[in-house]
């Protein structure tokens, strides 16, 4: 069963599949999915750089989420604390907070290591320093988002959840997040764009997306424009993809709104 | 008939109730120990870690890569905005055609990374050298700062453009109407009627894309631009003190603090006669 499923998302990869855009136009050339060719390096960075993606955006929600809810509270001290996480975090550039993130968590675990009595080199995983730094920073301009649309639901809907006898986490769950996706959902769409395209930053760290994949093309065979445009063109058909995939959602959040 | 004679003495204010030790005010707590446990650990690593030798070697340096990175950065808000005017207009034209082709350069530079962008530019266009050489620009093309310049600027005339076409159709119909009505030209309406009411709409979006590009400057320094962030990565290499980056850090939180204060202090300055 696994196998078959297997042959068939093989067959069905649009890059490098069957009738994968890389087979059909790449023939013997420079992307072709063979030996010679660089398709099949470059349909790998795809898929990294869109499991990158997806892998980060539950974790950059929640968080977003939480740290929304705690800049909502009526305890000053908390608004405080998650302040400084937000002004911290979108201040900073994507690219340092990708080397602060990725140093320095081989920083801590090596003098947690050390003081333990352990002398090790310890490296991390790109793709998770990746993940935490895309996260941080996704969670910290969604906390914006979420903050504004939380504004934008009336005080009555809590108090109509109170009169229901509700439990305040049942509210939450029934009666304001439906309507808080709704409102945060084109300002999540385009934070999700961001996202899409903050993760070139990982190919500077050593993780093989497209950007890093693509370099190497380019380096070894000299066709530097050719395999750059490649990249954009590849972030552009994500860019569309996802464009209408956030309409479509965005229209599925609204199907139960009256027709204007 | 009875009244009054003496008022009551004023009695003193009941005692404030205790606060009660919330979640919410135990998870502030926790949060913001932890901040500050944070700070405390980067200060020991700073004192530490000290080296005159270093702070000497480096410091200078910082500064210059500061220095670098706000002229390439004011320099590409300024290009990108002249770049901008023309685009918003391409896009709002009622030619199909110039519009598609405004819409496909804002679509393109908004939906590929910066970092593509550069890439494309500096070696991209980097390998076509004799071309280059033969129609005279390849002193643009071979310096790493042009090229950082020039994605920078095609980058925010993009996003400037949809500012600014954003903020030219929030004006209401009514206003170019009026300014017709008093038989104003179309450019004299435009530049001072309809422009002063759009960029106060603009002002904040405009004070959002030039710390964008602050943060999205950072990217030159991997094609060799020795910005903040190229020097940062300088310093890094050559010591493996990771405090290089914590510095970086500071710095960048200060550059982009300060325009968020002064851009706050512009706004409510220049919208002080739109407060009710």
């Amino acid at each position: 069963m696994s196998g078959w499923f297997s042959a068939l998302a093989t067959a069905l990869d649009p890059l490098c599949g069957q009738v994968g855009i890389f087979t059909l136009l790449g023939g013997d050339g420079l992307v072709s999915c063979g030996a010679g060719g660089w398709g099949d390096e470059i349909a790998f960075g795809v898929k990294v750089t869109i499991t990158l993606a997806v892998a980060t955006l539950p974790f950059g929600l929640l968080l977003g989420f939480l740290i929304a809810l705690a800049a909502q509270s009526e305890d000053k001290l908390l608004r405080a604390a998650v302040g400084v996480y937000t002004t911290i975090f979108r201040g900073l550039p994507e690219l340092l907070t990708l080397f602060i993130v990725y140093y320095g968590l081989q920083l801590l675990l090596q003098s947690i290591l050390g003081w333990m009595g352990v002398e090790q080199r310890i490296e991390i995983n790109a793709f998770l320093a990746g993940m935490i730094a895309l996260a941080v920073v996704f969670s910290s301009y969604a906390s914006e988002v979420l903050l504004s649309a939380f504004r934008a639901i009336p005080r009555g809907q809590y108090e109509a959840g109170d009169a229901l006898g509700l439990h305040r986490s049942r509210t939450m769950i029934l009666l304001i997040l439906p309507q808080l996706i709704r409102i945060a959902l084109p300002g999540l769409g385009n934070l999700w764009m961001i996202l899409l395209k903050d993760t070139a930053y990982v190919s500077i760290i050593g993780l093989s997306d497209i950007v890093r994949q693509t370099s190497v093309a380019a380096r070894v065979s000299k066709e530097a424009f050719f395999f750059y445009f490649l990249a954009c063109l590849l972030y552009l058909v994500l860019a569309i993809l996802s464009s209408f995939g956030l309409s479509f959602i965005e229209r599925w959040s609204r199907r139960g709104e009256a027709r204007r | 008939m009875s009244y009054v004679r003496e008022l009551i003495a004023a009695r003193p204010a009941p005692p404030a109730p205790r606060k009660p030790l919330t979640p919410a005010r135990v998870l502030a707590l926790v949060i913001l120990g932890l901040w500050v446990a944070l700070a405390l650990a980067m200060l020991a690593m700073v004192v530490t870690g000290w080296d005159e030798a270093k702070f000497l070697r480096y410091g200078p340096r910082y500064l210059s890569g500061l220095w670098t990175t706000v002229s390439l950065v004011g320099q590409a808000v300024i290009l990108g905005a002249i770049l901008s005017l023309p685009l918003a207009f391409a896009r709002m034209s009622t030619n199909r055609v110039i519009g598609g082709i405004a819409y496909s350069y804002v679509y393109v530079f908004r939906g590929t990374p910066l970092l593509a962008q550069l890439f494309l530019i500096y070696y991209g266009l980097g390998s076509f050298r004799p071309q280059l050489e033969a129609v005279g620009l390849w002193w643009f093309f071979r310096e790493a700062w042009y090229c950082g310049l020039l994605s920078l600027t095609l980058n925010t005339a993009a996003y400037q453009a949809e500012i600014l076409r954003g903020a030219i159709e929030s004006v209401p119909r009514g206003q170019h109407e009026g300014a017709a009505a008093l038989g104003l030209p179309k450019s004299v309406a435009f530049r001072k009627i309809i422009l002063p009411q759009a960029l106060i709409v603009a002002l904040r979006p405009y004070g959002n894309e030039i710390i964008l590009l602050i943060k999205g400057s950072a990217v030159v320094a991997i094609v060799t631009v020795y910005d903040l962030m190229g020097e940062t990565r300088y310093a890094f290499s050559r010591t493996f003190d990771y405090q290089t980056y914590l510095w970086a850090a500071i710095f960048y939180l200060a550059i982009v603090e300060t325009l968020r204060h002064i851009w706050a202090w512009l706004e409510a300055r220049l919208t002080r006669h739109l407060k009710r």
